[in-house]
């Protein structure tokens, strides 16, 4: 089993299932974060993301998430690092073959997410958590963090918008790659499935950048 | 017709390489793409100069010695074919052909154009064969197959160790070689048995002999001169997994 962890197709297999945890995941935020604009007032967001922060489940799960992105992060940039050792002399005419455009560009969109996820991580999570500075809000008679509001402060900067739907570009291109590909690396190729698993790729690929990127151009504009 | 070839150059293994630039007229259309090499190493020998090596053996297409990375496509620009099946009317005239040898850690040059593909034999001595007793030839059909299994054993059988998969993969990765190995046994009755280890230690060869990882690209697909399918990759994920969780 040592073996299987550190192996080539040990390594993608850890990586796919991470993957798809993300991919999972990512609907889940966006339905949270698509509260904020639905609704008229910022009390459905609020309370969604106090249940996030302090469900038992949810919390169990946050440490599933933490160790499923430092877990395909880690396995993302050794797998990268051997890759690139793999050819010391690069080919003075590179590859032009017709291949998947965006799995050449996995590493360079995930440097991005990178540095999106910190940044996100200083902005949102961590001054929820540890910095308190958040401004409070009373609902029912109890106290929850207005995070609405620090989410619409952000957004009402345009080179916040900018940065935001930037960002959220380059993770469409990483899963237009990722999503099918974790499927192969699962081992799962079919001659009718395949097709449909890439179709689904791309249409959940466009509809969460969609719904991401509507959200600040929304606040943006009409808020 | 007429060329400009930049072909890389180089003494030996430990040599520092370069690319020459030749310059050739007067070839037919109808010409191989390694014919047209032998005419110039022809003139680059009655000139008294060097020839350039190559590897070739069959040239048609059947034995995988040939190489070449042409224009950014191993085996050049045709598709389904090799590069002594590669003719130059599939170039223009007066084009500018840029010729190097496989690119890639476990490959490394021997001379000018010739790289060194044992580490493909020694993946393959890790499991690439089944294990039979010898005696008496047995019956053909004792043992039987679904034809379905059988055409697609025979289709992963098609690869000629050429190389080309790992030569276009951006990641080096030999996994379309490998994939094809253990797909061709692992689909028939006679290699079940050993399906396990030769997973096993296939991969394990591969990863030890510094291939890179395979990141589903499929380059290697588009550029196999058999064609031979991905799909065979994720067999090898499957076998991969299922030998080392059973
Ligand atoms: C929400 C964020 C993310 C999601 C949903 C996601 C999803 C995926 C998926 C599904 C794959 C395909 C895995 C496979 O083929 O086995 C993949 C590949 C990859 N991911 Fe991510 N990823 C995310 C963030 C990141 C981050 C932060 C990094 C930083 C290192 C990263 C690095 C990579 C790399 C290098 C690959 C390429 C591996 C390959 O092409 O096989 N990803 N990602
Ligand atoms: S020389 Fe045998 S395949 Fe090209």
């Amino acid at each position: 089993m040592s073996n299987f962890l550190t192996s080539s197709i040990g390594k993608k297999l850890i990586m796919s299932l991470a993957g798809l945890f993300l991919v999972t995941f990512l609907l889940v935020h966006l339905g949270i974060n698509l509260s904020l604009i639905i609704a008229d007032s910022r009390e459905p967001f609020n309370k969604a993301a106090h249940f996030m922060g302090t469900n038992v489940i949810v919390k169990a799960l946050e440490f599933v998430l933490f160790g499923g992105f430092l877990l395909h992060m880690i396995y993302g940039v050794v797998l990268q690092l051997q890759n690139w050792f793999a050819r010391p002399t690069r080919y003075k005419k590179e590859n032009y073959s017709q291949t998947s455009f965006f799995s050449k560009f996995m590493i360079h969109t995930a440097v991005i997410i990178t540095v999106f996820l910190v940044i996100h991580l200083f902005d949102f999570y961590l001054k929820a958590k540890f910095f308190g500075d958040v401004p409070l809000v009373v609902y029912d008679g109890k106290d929850y963090h207005d995070l609405g509001i620090l989410v619409i402060e952000k957004f009402k900067l345009g080179w916040v918008v900018v940065f935001y739907i930037a960002c959220f570009l380059l993770l469409a291109f990483h899963l237009l790659h990722g999503f099918q590909s974790a499927f192969q690396s699962l081992g799962i190729n079919h001659k009718t499935y395949t097709p449909l698993i890439k179709a689904i790729g791309v249409i959940y690929t466009i509809a969460v950048t969609a719904g991401f990127i509507f959200i600040p151009v929304y606040v943006y504009f009409w808020m | 017709m007429d060329f400009t070839l930049k072909i890389w150059r180089q003494e030996n293994a430990k040599a520092k390489g370069r690319f020459e630039t030749y310059n050739i007229t007067g070839i037919s259309a109808d010409c191989s793409f390694l014919e047209m090499l032998d005419i110039l190493n022809q003139q680059l020998i009655d000139k008294i100069e060097k020839p350039i090596c190559f590897d070739h053996d069959c040239r048609e297409g059947i034995c995988g010695a040939c190489s070449l990375y042409i224009n950014g496509h191993p085996h050049g620009p045709d598709t389904g074919v090799t590069t002594c099946q590669l003719h130059m009317r599939k170039f223009k005239d007066g084009d500018t052909i840029i010729i190097e040898p496989w690119r890639a850690k476990p490959f490394p040059v021997i001379k000018d154009l010739v790289v060194d593909r044992s580490a493909f034999d020694q993946i393959i001595e890790a499991g690439g064969f089944v294990s039979v007793n010898t005696g008496g030839v047995p019956d053909a059909n004792a043992i039987p197959v679904p034809r379905v299994d059988a055409e697609t054993a025979m289709d992963a059988a098609a690869c000629i160790g050429c190389g080309a998969c790992v030569a276009t993969c951006k990641n080096a990765s030999a996994m379309l070689f490998v994939a094809a190995k253990v797909s061709q046994f692992a689909l028939l009755p006679q290699g079940k048995i050993e399906a396990k280890e030769r997973a096993i230690n296939m991969v394990a060869k591969m990863d030890e002999l510094g291939f890179g990882n395979c990141t589903n690209t499929g380059a290697c697909e588009a550029e196999c001169p058999k064609n031979i399918s991905i799909s065979h990759i994720a067999r090898l994920n499957r076998e991969y997994l299922t030998a080392n969780i059973s």
